[in-house]
C-alpha cells in the first residue's frame, strides 16, 4: 500500500507521540480504504476532538474536524442530507462515550449508515492522561490518582443494546484484524463501530508503571480472546478479558433508507 | 371600528380554535384580524384564553387591553377575566359552566348553557365552541357566511354536519 | 381578501419563508414556543424531497444543521432560550468554519427555564456574543407575520452571502399571534445561492476570501477534498498557529460582516420628518410603541419611531443621522434595558437615551409607553 494515495503528504509528520496507537488504526483504516476501493471525493471524513481526532487532518478526503463530542451528530448531518456519500467517524474514547455518548447511543438506535470508529487508548491523552468512561476501574489517571474509582463501560455491548447493527472490535496489536473489521463493517449498510483498542505510553502506560511501548502493546495483548475462543471459555477465565473479533451482525434497514420513504409518502400526499 | 373580542375557558374547549376561526372569518370579510393566546402549561384543563381583534384600520398592539366581548366558558376564566371588560361591554356566559351573577361592566349579558345545548344538539360537547362562534355571529362581529366557511376550512372532514348544527343552535340561542 | 392571504402565525410563516429560500433540511429539537417551526417542516420538507431529523439534543441538531450544510444543503434549525444556550457551542463552530445555517431563536422568559410560554426579548446579546471569541453575528428581528417570512427567507440568503450563521431572533408575541400574510406576494421575494468554486480542484483554495471577505466552500462531495475544523486556520483550511496568520482569519471573520453592513442593516422609520423625540422599538414590542406612535402623533406630539429590523449589524448610520434634531430616545424592550447601551453607545451623549424596560412576562401596553415618553420628554 503507497501511503501517497490517502494521505495529505504535506501535513506529515503527525502530532502522536512515539509509541501512540493512532498510526497503526490509521494504516489499518488507509488499508480498509484500498481494499473497498473507495472514492475518495465521495468519502467524508469526521472527527470530534482529541488526539486520534486529529486523524481526518492527515486523509486526503473531505474531512470534518469538529466540536468535541459532537462529531456522530455532525455526520448524521452529512448523510442524511447526501446518503450517497460514505461518512466516517473517527473518535476517541473520551469523545465517543463521555461528552458525545448521547449522540453515540442515537446514531445506534437510529442505524444510520455512519461507519464509527472509536479509538480507546483508555485515557484522555491530549489534555494529559485524564480518566475516561473506558479507564478500567483500579486504574490511574491524573484525575484518579489513587485508581479508577468508577466502574467502566464495555463499549461493544453499549453500541449493541442501542442498536448498532456491526460491531467489532481490534487491537492495535492486532493490526491485519483490525483492517478486516474495519472492510467489513463498511460492508453493513446501518450503523457500525468499530472499537479500536490502542496504546497510550505517554498518559496511560507511564503512570499504571506499564514502561516502554513494547511492554504496552503486550499489556493489550494479554488481555484479548477472540471471540470464538472465548464461546468455549467460563466466564471465571474471561474475567478482565477484552473480545475481540466481530462482537455483533444483525443487518436491519438503514435509516436514510427509510426516510426515503417517508419522502415518497409525502410526495404523493403533496401531489393530491 | 375595532373589535376586542376574549374567548375563555379551560384548555380543551377549542377557545384558541375558535379565536382562529373568527380572525379567518374577518380576513374573509376584508377586515384586519389579529389572534393570539395565553395559556399555562397543561394541555387539558389549565385556563385558556384566545383573543382576537377585528378592525378596519390596521392593528399594531396585538393583545386586547379590555374586551368589547368577553366569553367566559368556565368559572375560574370568568374570575380571572371580567375585570377585563370594557365599561359598556358584552359578556356572554356558558351557563353549563358559570353561574350567572350580575355585572356593572356589562351592557348586555348573553346566558346561555352553551355546552349543554350544543351537547343536546350534536352528542358532543366538544362542539360547543362552534356553537359559542354562533352567538358571536348572532352578535354581529362577524357575518354568518365567512364564518361559516372558515368554520368549514378549519375542521375536520366529516363533522361538517355536526358542527353546522352547533353553530344553528348558538346562533337561535340569542334572541 | 386576496387569493392567497391566509392567517398564519409567525412560526407558521418563519418555516413557509425559510423553505421559499431554498431549505431543504432542518434538525430540531422541541421547545416551546419554537416548536411549530419543528413540525412545519417535518410535514412539507419531505414534500419537497428535503429531510427534517428531530435530534436527540439541541447541542446535535445544530452540528447536525453544519454537517447538511456542508453538503451544499441550505440548512435551519429553530429553539428557544435554553436551547440557544446549549447551541451556542457549535454556532460558534459555525461561524468558525464559516458554514451558512440559519438558527431562529423564538424568545421567551429567562433566565433558565424561565417562562417557558411568555414573550421576552434577553437575548440581544446573546445572539451577538453567545459563542466565545470574536466575529460578526447577523441577527435580524421580525415584527410580523409577514415579516417572519421575509426575514426568514433574508436570513437564508445572508447567511449563503456572507458564509456565516444568521439568527433570526423572534419572540413569543410574534412567533404566536396569528395576521393575514399574502403568501403569492411574500413569495415574490428573491432567493440567493451560496457562490461555487469554478477552479480546478488542485487550485481551490476553501477558505481564500472574495472580495467581500466571504470564502467559497464547496459541497461535499463534488470533487474538491478540503479539510474543515473549528481550530483557528489559514486559507488552507488547516490549523495555524502563525500569529499574522492567526490575525487575519480573526479579522476578517469580524469584517466580513462589518465591512458589509451596508448590505445587511435594515430598519424602519415612522414619522421620523419632523420628530423631536423618538421611540426606539424592535420585535414583537415594537407593536406596543408603533400603537403609542399613533397615539401621541394623534394628541399633535412630535414624536417618531425608530424600528431595527437587524440589530446586528445595528444600522448605527441611520439612527446617527436622526440624531441633530432628536433631544431624546426612549428605547422599549422587554429586557432589563440590552440595546439600549448599544443606543447609548450610538447616541455619544449628544442625545439623551431613556428606557422603558419590561420584564414581567407580558407585553408592556401602549399606555405605559406614553407614560414613559412624558416622563421623559416632557
Amino acid at each position: 500500500m503507497s501511503h501517497k494515495k490517502y494521505l495529505r503528504n504535506n501535513k506529515l509528520p503527525h502530532i502522536w507521540c512515539p509509541g501512540c496507537g493512532n498510526g497503526i488504526v490509521l494504516s489499518a483504516f488507509e488499508r480498509a480504504l484500498e481494499a473497498a476501493d473507495v472514492d475518495k471525493d465521495k468519502t467524508v471524513i469526521v472527527s470530534g476532538i482529541g488526539c486520534s481526532s486529529r486523524m481526518p487532518t492527515y486523509m486526503d478526503f473531505n474531512t470534518l474536524h469538529t466540536t468535541h463530542g459532537r462529531a456522530l451528530a455532525f455526520a448524521t448531518g452529512v448523510k442524511l442530507a447526501h446518503p450517497e456519500l460514505e461518512v466516517f467517524v473517527v473518535m476517541g474514547d473520551g469523545d465517543a462515550t463521555a461528552i458525545g455518548g448521547n449522540h453515540l447511543i442515537h446514531a445506534a438506535r437510529r442505524n444510520i449508515g455512519l461507519n464509527a470508529i472509536v479509538i480507546n487508548n483508555n485515557i484522555y491523552g491530549m489534555t494529559g492522561g485524564q480518566y475516561s468512561p473506558l479507564t478500567p476501574t483500579g486504574m490511574k489517571a491524573t484525575t484518579a490518582p489513587y485508581g479508577m474509582v468508577e466502574r467502566n463501560f464495555d463499549l461493544c455491548e453499549l453500541a449493541k443494546a442501542a442498536g448498532a447493527t456491526y460491531v467489532a472490535r481490534g487491537t492495535v496489536y492486532h493490526a491485519k484484524q483490525l483492517t478486516d473489521l474495519i472492510l467489513e463493517s463498511m460492508e453493513n449498510k446501518g450503523f457500525s463501530l468499530v472499537e479500536a483498542v490502542s496504546t497510550c505510553p505517554v498518559g496511560f502506560g507511564r503512570r499504571n508503571k506499564i514502561r516502554g511501548n513494547y511492554q504496552l502493546m503486550e499489556w493489550v495483548k494479554d488481555q484479548c480472546v477472540n471471540v470464538k475462543a472465548a464461546a468455549k471459555k467460563t466466564p471465571e477465565e474471561l474475567e478482565h478479558k477484552i473480545l475481540i473479533g466481530k462482537i455483533h451482525h444483525a443487518p436491519a434497514e438503514e435509516y436514510t433508507a427509510c426516510y426515503d420513504k417517508i419522502i415518497a409518502i409525502a410526495e404523493k400526499e403533496a401531489k393530491r | 371600528m375595532k373589535k376586542n373580542i376574549r374567548l375563555t375557558g379551560t384548555g380543551g374547549q377549542g377557545l384558541i380554535l375558535a379565536g382562529i376561526i373568527l380572525a379567518e372569518a374577518a380576513l374573509l370579510e376584508g377586515k384586519n384580524a389579529i389572534q393570539s393566546q395565553s395559556y399555562g402549561p397543561e394541555a387539558r384543563g389549565g385556563a385558556s384564553k384566545a383573543e382576537v381583534i377585528i378592525a378596519d384600520e390596521s392593528i399594531h398592539y396585538p393583545k386586547v387591553l379590555e374586551s368589547d366581548y368577553l366569553l367566559s366558558m368556565s368559572e375560574k376564566a370568568y374570575e380571572k377575566y371580567n375585570g377585563g371588560m370594557k365599561q359598556n361591554s358584552v359578556l356572554i356566559l356558558d351557563t353549563t359552566f358559570v353561574k350567572e351573577v350580575p355585572n356593572e361592566k356589562a351592557a348586555k349579558t348573553i346566558a346561555v348553557p352553551i355546552t349543554r345545548l350544543a351537547k343536546e344538539a350534536t352528542g358532543r360537547e366538544m362542539t360547543a365552541n362552534i356553537a359559542a362562534l354562533g352567538i358571536l355571529s348572532a352578535l354581529g362581529i362577524v357575518a354568518e357566511e365567512p364564518l361559516k366557511q372558515a368554520i368549514l376550512h378549519r375542521i375536520p372532514k366529516g363533522t361538517e354536519e355536526l358542527n353546522m348544527k352547533a353553530f344553528e343552535v348558538g346562533k337561535n340561542a340569542v334572541k | 381578501m386576496a387569493n392567497n392571504v391566509k392567517l398564519l402565525q409567525g412560526n407558521e410563516a418563519c418555516a413557509l419563508g425559510a423553505i421559499h429560500a431554498g431549505v431543504r433540511f432542518y434538525a430540531g429539537y422541541p421547545i416551546t414556543p419554537s416548536t411549530e417551526i419543528a413540525e412545519i417542516m417535518a410535514e412539507e420538507l419531505p414534500k419537497y424531497g428535503g429531510k427534517f431529523i428531530q435530534m436527540e439534543d439541541e447541542l446535535a441538531s445544530m452540528a447536525a444543521v453544519i454537517g447538511a450544510s456542508l453538503t451544499g444543503e441550505k440548512a435551519l434549525t429553530a429553539t428557544s432560550g435554553p436551547g440557544f444556550s446549549l447551541k451556542q457551542e457549535n454556532i460558534g463552530y459555525a461561524a468558525m468554519a464559516e458554514v451558512p445555517c440559519v438558527i431562529v431563536n423564538v424568545q421567551r422568559g429567562g433566565p433558565s427555564t424561565g417562562l417557558p410560554t411568555s414573550p421576552a426579548q434577553g437575548e440581544i446579546y446573546q445572539s451577538k456574543y453567545g459563542s466565545h471569541g470574536d466575529r460578526g453575528a447577523i441577527v435580524l428581528t421580525p415584527s410580523s407575520v409577514p415579516e417572519c417570512f421575509r426575514l426568514a427567507a433574508r436570513a437564508v440568503n445572508l447567511a449563503e452571502k456572507y458564509m456565516t450563521p444568521v439568527i433570526l431572533l423572534t419572540d413569543e408575541i410574534v412567533g404566536h399571534m396569528r395576521e393575514a400574510i399574502d403568501l403569492d406576494e411574500a413569495r415574490k421575494a428573491e432567493v440567493w445561492d451560496r457562490k461555487k468554486p469554478d477552479c480546478k480542484p488542485e487550485d481551490y483554495v476553501p477558505y481564500q476570501p472574495d472580495e467581500n471577505g466571504v470564502p467559497i466552500l464547496a459541497p461535499f462531495g463534488t470533487g474538491y477534498r478540503y479539510h474543515v475544523t473549528g481550530l483557528t486556520h489559514n486559507k488552507t483550511g488547516f490549523s495555524t498557529m502563525v500569529p499574522s496568520e492567526v490575525e487575519e482569519v480573526n479579522w476578517r471573520l469580524v469584517n466580513k460582516v462589518e465591512q458589509n453592513a451596508d448590505d445587511i442593516v435594515e430598519w424602519e422609520e415612522v414619522y421620523t420628518d419632523d420628530a423631536e423625540t423618538l421611540i426606539l422599538a424592535y420585535g414583537g414590542a415594537a407593536r406596543a410603541a408603533r400603537e403609542a406612535v399613533e397615539e401621541l402623533r394623534a394628541q399633535g406630539e412630535k414624536v417618531g419611531m425608530f424600528r431595527p429590523i437587524s440589530i446586528w449589524p445595528f444600522p448605527e448610520r441611520a439612527l446617527k443621522s436622526l440624531l441633530p434634531k432628536v433631544n431624546t430616545i426612549l428605547v422599549t424592550e422587554m429586557n432589563a434595558g440590552q440595546l439600549a447601551q448599544e443606543v447609548e453607545r450610538i447616541a455619544g451623549g449628544e442625545t439623551k437615551v431613556q428606557g422603558l424596560f419590561v420584564i414581567d412576562g407580558e407585553i408592556m401596553t401602549p399606555e405605559e409607553i406614553i407614560e414613559a415618553w412624558q416622563g421623559v420628554a416632557k
